[in-house]
């Protein structure tokens, strides 16, 4: 039911904020169900493919979606992404949490900003 | 697209470090694809939003398989955390073509600042025996 109920948010989330849903996913899966942290991210990418599959597909239907600027940001992402998770299997994972609160602080200021 | 070179470049620099974000902490990547879709490619909060999306499904599905091969993926968790997530997703859509743009960036705003607050208060906290990390 609590995985059930993280999807939910995660979706509404998703549907809003253009992002995966994964910044709801990875701390409610830590602080809910004792994941550590590399797995909770593991988890968290592979449940985001889904949910950013069916709310993409509903943002197409209102002509919301560039195809052309999404491969400008996703093709250097996903030599990006390999990096990444290369990176993390040699990190504390306390690291791994203090690094996702960094980057939130980071782009939270810059919207309110602007 | 009439965007000049630099800013291609800018928005592919963004797009491999939010790449580089997602495989590190397990998010799309989003949080960094839409200020580069919004800043460098003259796209508005929601479009960037929504073009984001479609980046992530590449990218989220390349790092769950590097993932699920260092063994960090619990694939049925996974399927259940997505299951119920179109209705969450439909929700969110819905109310994002209905509300100010500005009242989207001040709520995903608020969002981040508090998921911050709660990781921080427990990366801190003095470690529990028996835990690995």
């Amino acid at each position: 039911m609590k995985l059930a109920a993280i999807g939910t948010a995660a979706g509404a989330f998703s549907g809003m904020f253009g992002v995966g849903g994964g910044t709801v996913i990875v701390p409610l899966l830590i602080l809910w169900f004792g994941f550590g942290e590399r797995l909770a991210t593991g988890t968290s990418l592979a449940a985001i493919v889904l949910i950013a599959l069916f709310a993409v597909a509903l943002q197409g239907a209102y002509g919301n979606v560039d195809p052309l600027k999404a491969l400008v940001v996703a093709v250097p992402a996903l030599g990006g992404v390999v990096i990444g998770t290369a990176v993390q299997q040699r990190l504390p994972e306390r690291a791994i949490s203090l690094m996702f609160a960094a980057l939130l602080i980071v782009i939270a200021v810059k919207l309110v900003v602007g | 697209m009439d965007a000049s070179v630099v800013e291609l470049l800018a928005a592919a620099a963004f797009g491999f470090a939010g790449g580089m974000v997602g495989g590190l902490i397990g998010v799309g990547g989003g949080v960094l694809f839409v200020p580069a879709l919004v800043l460098f490619l003259d796209q508005s909060q929601l479009e960037a939003n929504s073009t984001s999306l479609l980046a992530i499904v590449f990218v989220a599905a390349l790092g769950a398989w590097r993932q699920h091969g260092y063994g960090n993926v619990r694939l049925r968790d996974a399927l259940l955390v997505a299951a119920l997530s179109p209705l969450g997703v439909v929700a969110g859509v819905v109310l994002s073509n209905n509300v100010s743009e500005r009242f989207l960036e001040l709520s995903f705003a608020a969002l981040l600042v508090l998921i911050a607050v709660r990781l921080v208060v427990r990366a801190l906290r003095p470690a529990e025996p028996a835990r690995d990390g």
